[in-house]
């Protein structure tokens, strides 16, 4: 039998058809025990491959990354914090780290920044829904997708040929030109264009949680507030925008998050070349081209350490959440 | 999660007569030429590469994309047939399915039988256990691939390459946010429906099968769109695993490869992201309610 045909019934039958009998195999299981035996155990089984999942995915190899980290390359002896040290010296993984860092800063800005300003707007208009789909669409597509879109918005042809590339023929118009997009190393030039296409994607996750937070303040005080002479802008500033803050904190965390994790971009438009470097796309190259497992694990700790804070932050809000459910 | 949507509705009509009352025509104008601006600053990009994979190659390299709406007899769509026919994305295509259909289902399903336990059981810890499940939501997917890489090879569990270490990983890094989602509505659900239950002495794994799972369509739909939109557009974990066997490859990889690569096909390369766009844009608008239901439910109490 084709191996390819035997994968798919694997896929469409073998895989559900194994959990849903897992589930009633506990049952079978718990069936000779004693009631209250039973009634404590019964959870456990229940979580049992959820947790096993966990523990062997996430929790088993996070520690492993750490004691990695403090080891050499083939990871057989241990070397104190020379990976570390290295992260800290090296021009180019200071440089992902300069670059995260205002990955962090502008995606956040960009994305719930426009993602209000488009929430807001479409509010007032009669094609809200399909306006909000079209910004919404590209989160749809994978970051490679995105990434090819964007190659013909930067092409870039010699000067004195035809441009074909979005971008340059519409600078063209105005004389100016043509730039070798994503070339350009002043300034973080480059990072800022990458930046630019993870906002296009991102902006449309915003604007629909931050619409639904503004569907649930009340009309009658938004028009409370007209009638006693409020202008639009003032109804904004003061009773709105101070309503969606806590929102706004929510979507600004999964974004600065998405941020500090940013790779597929990175590593498909440019590679990490011209000074685009990232943190999580170091590490995948110490890990593959340089074959330094150390030297990479020492970066995926740092990007934890980066994320902790903000992780700290989510589970608070999650306790927040819970106390007033 | 059920109530905000249905809350939202009535104020959402309110906001629409207030709209009309409110506003005069010419006092809106520049709030529509913002919104059109923006709208169409967003789908340039998309209708860019879209009208340039209808072009043949010569076309491409010699004019820009806008030249062809002056000439719309050029377009066809010889470069997906091409695509479909002599490159690798065809294979990849089925091999994307193979990936994200079972690194769907395994999660969704393993993350239901743990949110019923943390809603509708109780045991010592149920909320700390919780917390630290929460709490592995951030964990940089990055931080653990070298030692899973490991533990797949030779000297581990000696799968390598196969897809099974794509769903068995997928699982893993869906199951924080699925096991979350499916709490929190499960938690909702009406507690008398179970006790009526448990009384006319139905197993637990009866009231799941037949009351918790059912009830929970919604939340359901809406993980499976995110888990299967994250999976087939995930390059990474594709890259990482699955790296070492090329017949094993998804879209994103294939694509990603043509792209870096620069040697053949990159003509072809419009076609092909379109061609991998096809199935995650046809679940999103199919279902776009639940998508931006389960976005809101989550982080948005009404």
């Amino acid at each position: 039998m084709d191996p390819r045909l035997i994968t798919a019934i694997i896929v469409v039958v073998g895989v559900p058809a194994v959990l849903i009998g897992y589930i009633i195999l506990t049952e079978q299981i718990l069936r000779p025990i004693p009631d209250r035996r039973r009634v404590t155990l019964r959870p456990w089984l229940w979580l049992l491959p959820a947790l096993l999942f966990l523990a062997v995915f996430l929790i088993y190899p996070t520690i492993g990354t750490i004691i990695h980290s403090f080891q050499n390359t083939a990871g057989t002896k241990f070397i104190g914090l020379d990976n570390y040290v290295y992260f800290f010296t090296s021009p180019s993984t200071l440089g992902a780290l300069k670059n995260n860092v205002l990955w962090v800063i502008l995606l956040t800005l960009l994305t719930v920044g426009f993602g209000m300003m488009i929430a807001v707007l479409v509010d007032r208009v009669r094609y809200e829904t399909v306006a909000k789909a079209i910004i919404f669409l590209p989160l749809a597509i994978s970051m490679v997708a995105a990434s090819v879109i964007w190659r013909f918005m930067f092409l870039y042809n010699a000067p004195g040929e035809t441009q074909t590339g979005t971008l340059n023929a519409i600078v063209g118009l105005f004389g100016l030109g043509p730039f070798p997009w994503l070339q350009i190393q002043d300034f973080s030039f480059n990072t800022i264009l990458l930046i630019v296409v993870m906002a296009w994607m991102w902006t449309g996750f915003c604007m629909v949680i931050i619409s639904a937070a503004l569907k649930g303040i009340s009309a009658e005080l938004l028009e409370a507030a007209r009638v006693d002479g409020a202008n639009e802008w003032q109804v904004f500033r003061r009773i709105i925008f101070p309503l969606l803050l806590p929102t706004l904190a929510v979507v600004a965390t999964t974004i600065v998050i998405t941020a500090l994790k940013a790779f597929d971009i990175v590593y498909v438009m440019t590679g990490g070349n011209f000074d685009t470097q990232v943190m999580a796309q170091s590490m995948i190259q110490e890990m593959f081209t340089n074959g330094n497992f150390g030297r990479a694990s020492a970066v995926a700790v740092v990007l934890l350490i980066t994320i902790v804070p903000v992780m700290a932050l989510n589970i608070r809000r999650f306790q927040a959440q819970e106390a007033i459910r | 999660m059920t109530a905000p949507i249905g809350v939202v509705a009535p104020v959402a009509q309110q906001q629409v007569v207030a709209k009309r009352e409110r506003n005069s025509r010419l006092g809106r104008l520049p709030i529509h030429l913002t919104i059109i601006i923006l709208l169409l600053v967003w789908m340039i990009p998309t209708i860019g590469l879209f009208i340039n994979s209808l072009r043949p190659t010569a076309d491409v390299n010699n004019s820009g994309w806008w030249t062809a709406i002056l000439h719309p007899e050029q377009l066809s769509f010889d470069n997906y047939a091409h695509v479909l026919a002599e490159s690798s994305i065809g294979p990849a295509f089925i091999n994307s399915l193979f990936i994200t259909i079972p690194a769907t289902v395994i999660p969704v399903l393993v993350a239901a039988f743990a949110a019923y336990a943390f809603a509708w059981m109780t045991f010592p810890g149920r909320n700390v256990l919780f917390v630290i499940v929460v709490g592995l939501l951030v964990v940089p997917l990055q931080t653990t691939l070298i030692p899973i890489l490991q533990l797949y090879g030779p000297k581990g569990f000696n799968i390598a390459g196969t897809f099974l270490t794509v769903w068995l990983a997928h699982t893993a890094y869906g199951l924080p946010f699925a096991i979350f989602l499916l709490r929190n509505f499960m938690g909702g659900l009406p507690r008398e429906v179970f006790e009526s239950a448990a009384i006319d002495g139905a197993s637990p794994v009866t009231s799941f099968l037949r009351l918790a799972l059912p009830m929970s369509v919604p939340a359901i739909a809406a993980l499976v769109i995110f888990q299967f939109l994250f999976v087939w557009n995930d390059l990474l974990v594709a890259l990482v695993y699955l790296g070492s066997s090329p017949q094993n490859l998804p879209l994103t990889v294939t694509i990603s490869n043509l792209v870096t690569s620069l040697g053949g096909g990159w003509e072809f390369l419009g076609a092909a992201a379109f061609i991998s766009m096809a199935l995650p844009l046809a679940v999103f608008f199919g279902l776009q309610r639940y998508f931006v239901r389960g976005i809101t439910g989550g982080s948005v109490k009404g």
